[in-house]
C-alpha cells in the first residue's frame, strides 16, 4: 500500500509522461477505468524519507472540460473522493515556454480543494528561448510549491520528490478566480444539493453532471431541474469563465514570466516544416518514410519472428519427449503452447512498429502527418491519423489497431479500427503465394512485368481500396457521439527520447501478451480440440486400420508415409474434419471442396494456418524444406473433384479463395485486439459479421463469374 | 475579417468568434480575444492550416477558423 496517491495532470506534450516514467521507472502497471477505453497508468515512486507513493498519469488535456473521451477521464477522477484513484495531491505539469496556457488547467484544479504542487518542466528548453521565469514570485502568489524540473534531462527530480514528500493534506493554494458570481443562484441550489461547500465543484457539476457515474438517477434529475430552474448556460458559461481566469492569470504572471528572445524561437522548425510539410516534398518524404515502416515490419522482424517460431518448434518436440505421453501433454504442448507461440511471435512486429511510431509522434512529425493528410481522409470518414495504422495493416492489423488509440474523435477512431483489418497483412502473404503460384502462369507481360508479381500487386490494392469504401459506408452509419474537433497543436521538432522508445516498445509489447493472449489461448485450445478428437469409433477404427498395416509391413518408406496418412484420415474425422464436410454446401458456390473448408475452419485462429493445414489434408510431411512448397503446390494442383474428375484449383476456385481470404476476418488475435480496444463485443463481432459476408460475397461472385 | 482569409504571413488581431461552442475550445488552447494570430502555412492540400498563437503553433480545420473574426 502507498502512503500517498498523486495524480499527474497537464496539456498535452508537456512530458508529462517522461516524467511520469522519470518518476517511477519501470515499476508500473496499466489497468483500466471502469467502462472507459482509456488506459489507467500507474506506477509506484520511492520518496527520501522511505514513503511510497502511488502515482497515476492522467491523459493530457487542456481544460477541465473535455474535448474527448480520454479528457473526460481527469474530472471524473478528480471529481469522485470515492474514486479508487482519487488522489491525495495533484501535481500539475506546465510547460514553462507557454506558461499562461497551461496555468488556465491549473487554476481550474486548484479551484477544486485539492492540494497541489506545481512542476514547471521544459526549463532548459524556457532558459534557451529567453524566457525567465521567477519562481518563487510564483509560487508566493499561488500559495503552493513550485518546482523547476527538465524531464528530458532528469533536471529536477531529487527536488520533486522532495516537495511531494512535503504536501501537506490541506490545500493551501490562494482563492483564483470568483466563481460563484457566474452563477450564483445556480451553484448554491447544488451546494445544498449534493452537500459540498466547494463553489468550483458545484459549478463543473452543473456542467459536467452526465459523465459522473457516481449520482443516483434521482440527484441527476434534480441536478437538472437546479439547470433548468436557474436556466444555466453551459457554453456561454464555460466561455466567461476561461476569460475569467486568464484575467486572473494575466496579473499572476506580471513580472514573473520576461521574455527576451522571442524572435528566434521557432527557426529551426519553421525551416523543416517549410520542407516537410511541402505540397511536392511533404509527400515525398512522407512516402518515403512510410515505405521504410513497411519495409522495418517486415525485414527487421523476420529474424526474431523466426527465433520464436523455431523455440516454439523445439520446446514441443522437447515437451513430447520429456513428459509422460497422454492428453493432458497434448492439450499443453499442442494447445496451450501453441497458442501462445501464435502470440509471441508478434512481439518483434508490434514492438518495431511501436518504436518507429514513438519516434514519430516523440519528434513532432506525427502531428505533421495529420496536417497534411486530414482532408483527403477525411472525405472517407477518417482522420489524418488514421494513415499510420491503416498503413501499419499491410504488416499487421494487431499493432495496428493498438495505434489508433491516439486518434481523439470516437467516430474516426472506430473507422479506423472497423477497416485496419481489411488492409492484407504479412499472414495472408503465404496464401497469395501459394494460390498465386498455382494459377498465374509464371510469365513476363510487355518485356519486365511479373504476372505473378502483378496479381500479387492487385490483391494489395483490392483490399486497401476495399478498406477505403467500407470507411466511407461506415461514416454515413455511424453517429457521431461527440463534435469532431480538429484544434491540434503542432509541437516544436525534437530529438526523440531514447527511454520513451524503449518503454512504449515493452509496455505495447506486455499489453498485447496480457490482454489478448488470454482469448487467444482459449480459442487455440478449442480449434486443438476440434481438430484432435472425432466422434469416438472413428478414431478408433482408423488407428486399428493403421496398426494391422504397420504390422504387416516392413518397408522403412512406406511406413513413413503411413503416418502421414494417418494424420490426414484422423484430420478429415475430426470435428474439425465433419464441420468442414458439413459446410461443404455452402462454400461449393464458392468452388471450394470439404477439404478446403477444414483450412477455412483452421485458419479462423489465424490465417496463416492455411498453408500447414493444405499440408497436412494433402499429405505433404514439411513444407518448410528444400522443394517442400513445391510439392504442396504439385499435390493441390493435381486435386480432382471425385464427381467430376475436373481439377479442384481452376484459376475461378482460386482467385475466390484469394478474395476470401483478403476480406474474411481470420485472425483471433485482432478480434482479441479489438475487444481490448473497444472495450466491448458488440465492435468485435460487427466486424467479424461483416467482413465475412463481404469475404463469402465478393468469393462468390469471383468463381461465378470466372468460372 | 475571418482568420480563414488571410494568406501565409499575415497576422491579424482576434475580435470575437461567431460560433460560442467552438470559441470556449479556442480560448483554451490560447486563442484570446486581443492575441495576435499569424497564419504561417497552409496544409499541401490547402486545408488545414497552422497559426503562430499565444506562443506556439496551432493547427485547425478551414471551418474551424472561419469562426475566429478577427482585425
Amino acid at each position: 500500500m502507498a502512503d500517498l496517491k498523486v495524480a499527474l495532470v497537464g496539456n498535452p506534450n508537456t512530458g508529462k509522461s517522461t516524467l511520469f516514467n522519470l518518476l517511477t521507472g519501470l515499476n508500473q502497471k496499466i489497468g483500466n477505468f471502469p467502462g472507459i477505453t482509456v488506459d489507467k497508468k500507474i506506477g509506484y515512486c520511492r520518496l527520501s524519507q522511505g514513503q511510497t507513493t502511488e502515482i497515476i498519469d492522467l491523459p493530457g488535456t487542456y481544460s477541465l472540460y473535455p474535448k474527448s473521451k480520454d479528457e473526460s477521464i481527469v474530472f471524473q477522477v478528480l471529481a469522485d473522493k470515492n474514486n479508487a484513484s482519487y488522489p491525495d495531491v495533484v501535481v500539475l505539469v506546465a510547460d514553462s515556454t507557454n506558461l499562461r496556457r497551461n496555468l488556465l488547467l491549473y487554476s481550474q484544479v486548484a479551484d477544486l480543494g485539492i492540494p497541489m504542487l506545481l512542476v514547471l518542466n521544459m526549463a532548459d528548453m524556457a532558459k534557451k528561448e529567453g524566457i525567465s521565469i521567477d519562481k518563487d514570485k510564483l509560487a508566493q502568489r499561488l500559495g503552493i510549491q513550485v518546482v523547476t524540473v527538465s524531464a528530458r534531462k532528469g533536471d529536477g527530480l531529487t527536488e520533486l520528490k522532495q516537495a511531494i514528500a512535503q504536501m501537506t493534506p490541506i490545500a493551501t493554494q490562494n482563492k483564483g478566480v470568483a466563481v460563484a458570481e457566474l452563477a450564483p443562484t445556480a451553484i448554491e441550489a447544488i451546494k445544498k444539493e449534493i452537500d459540498t461547500d466547494n463553489d468550483y465543484y458545484a459549478l463543473q457539476v452543473l456542467h459536467q453532471h452526465e459523465h459522473l457515474t457516481f449520482f443516483s438517477g434521482k440527484q441527476q434529475e434534480a441536478i437538472e431541474a437546479i439547470e433548468k430552474a436557474h436556466g444555466f448556460d453551459t457554453v456561454k458559461l464555460q466561455g466567461q469563465e476561461t476569460v475569467a481566469r486568464y484575467k486572473h492569470l494575466s496579473t499572476i504572471l506580471s513580472d514573473v514570466v520576461v521574455d527576451t528572445g522571442a524572435a528566434r524561437k521557432f527557426t529551426l522548425t519553421d525551416k523543416l516544416d517549410s520542407i516537410l510539410t511541402h505540397r511536392i516534398w511533404g509527400f515525398i518524404i512522407f512516402f518515403f518514410i512510410l515505405f521504410f515502416i513497411f519495409n522495418a515490419i517486415f525485414s527487421w522482424s523476420s529474424y526474431p519472428m523466426d527465433l520464436i517460431e523455431e523455440a516454439f518448434v523445439w520446446l514441443t518436440a522437447f515437451g513430447h519427449e520429456h513428459l509422460p505421453a497422454g492428453v493432458l501433454t497434448d492439450l499443453l504442448l499442442d494447445g496451450v503452447v501453441a497458442g501462445l507461440g501464435g502470440i509471441v511471435i508478434f512481439i518483434p512486429q508490434i514492438a518495431i512498429l511501436f518504436a518507429l511510431i514513438s519516434i514519430l509522434e516523440d519528434t513532432g512529425y506525427m502531428a505533421r502527418v495529420t496536417f497534411m493528410m486530414d482532408k483527403v481522409m477525411r472525405k472517407f470518414g477518417l482522420s489524418g491519423k488514421s494513415v499510420v495504422p491503416m498503413i501499419g495493416g499491410i504488416a499487421c492489423a494487431v499493432p495496428s489497431i493498438m495505434s489508433a488509440r491516439n486518434i481523439e474523435s470516437w467516430k474516426d477512431r472506430i473507422i479506423t479500427i472497423m477497416v485496419t483489418p481489411l488492409v492484407s497483412c504479412s499472414a495472408r502473404l503465404p496464401v497469395y503465394t501459394l494460390l498465386i503460384s498455382l494459377v498465374v502462369p509464371d510469365q513476363k507481360v510487355l518485356g519486365f512485368f511479373n504476372l505473378q508479381g502483378l496479381t500479387l500487386m492487385a490483391m494489395y490494392l483490392i483490399s486497401i481500396t476495399a478498406a477505403i469504401l467500407v470507411a466511407l459506408v461506415f461514416k454515413f452509419i455511424l453517429k457521431a457521439k461527440e463534435k469532431s474537433y480538429f484544434i491540434m497543436e503542432l509541437p516544436v521538432y525534437r530529438m526523440p527520447r531514447w527511454k520513451n522508445v524503449l518503454f512504449t516498445m515493452y509496455e505495447k509489447s506486455k499489453t498485447f501478451v496480457m490482454e489478448a493472449g488470454k482469448v487467444i489461448i482459449a480459442i487455440s485450445i478449442v480449434l486443438w480440440v476440434m481438430s484432435s478428437y472425432g466422434p469416438g469409433q472413428r478414431f478408433a477404427a482408423i488407428e486399428k486400420k493403421y496398426e494391422t498395416i504397420e504390422a504387416t509391413s516392413t518397408d522403412s518408406v512406406q511406413l513413413a508415409s503411413l503416418e502421414r496418412d494417418r494424420a490426414a484420415e484422423k484430420l478429415e474425422n475430426s470435428y474439425a474434419g465433419i464441420v468442414g464436410q458439413t459446410i461443404e454446401p455452402l462454400i461449393k458456390p464458392l468452388g471450394y471442396d470439404w477439404k478446403i473448408g477444414i483450412a477455412l475452419i483452421t485458419s479462423f485462429a489465424a490465417r496463416e494456418a492455411f498453408v500447414g493445414t493444405m499440408a497436412t489434408i494433402y499429405s505433404v510431411d514439411s513444407v518448410d524444406g528444400e522443394g517442400g512448397e513445391l510439392r504442396l503446390r504439385d499435390k493441390i494442383g493435381a486435386a480432382k473433384d471425385p464427381e467430376t474428375g475436373l481439377p479442384i484449383f481452376t484459376f475461378a476456385a482460386a482467385f475466390s479463395l484469394m478474395l476470401f481470404y483478403a476480406f474474411a476476418m481470420q485472425c483471433m488475435s485482432t478480434v482479441a485486439i479489438v475487444y481490448r480496444e473497444t472495450k466491448s463485443w458488440k465492435w468485435p463481432i460487427i466486424q467479424l459479421v461483416y467482413m465475412t459476408v463481404m469475404a463469402y460475397v465478393a468469393a462468390l461472385i469471383a468463381y461465378q463469374l470466372l468460372k | 475579417m475571418k482568420l480563414s482569409q488571410l494568406n501565409p504571413g499575415q497576422k491579424g488581431i482576434i475580435v470575437s468568434f461567431t460560433d460560442v461552442e467552438m470559441s470556449v475550445k479556442l480560448m483554451e488552447m490560447g486563442c484570446l480575444p486581443g492575441e495576435i494570430v499569424e497564419v504561417e502555412r497552409y496544409a499541401p492540400l490547402g486545408d488545414p492550416i497552422a497559426i503562430r498563437v499565444a506562443g506556439y503553433q496551432l493547427c485547425l480545420r478551414k471551418s474551424e477558423a472561419a469562426v475566429i473574426i478577427i482585425q
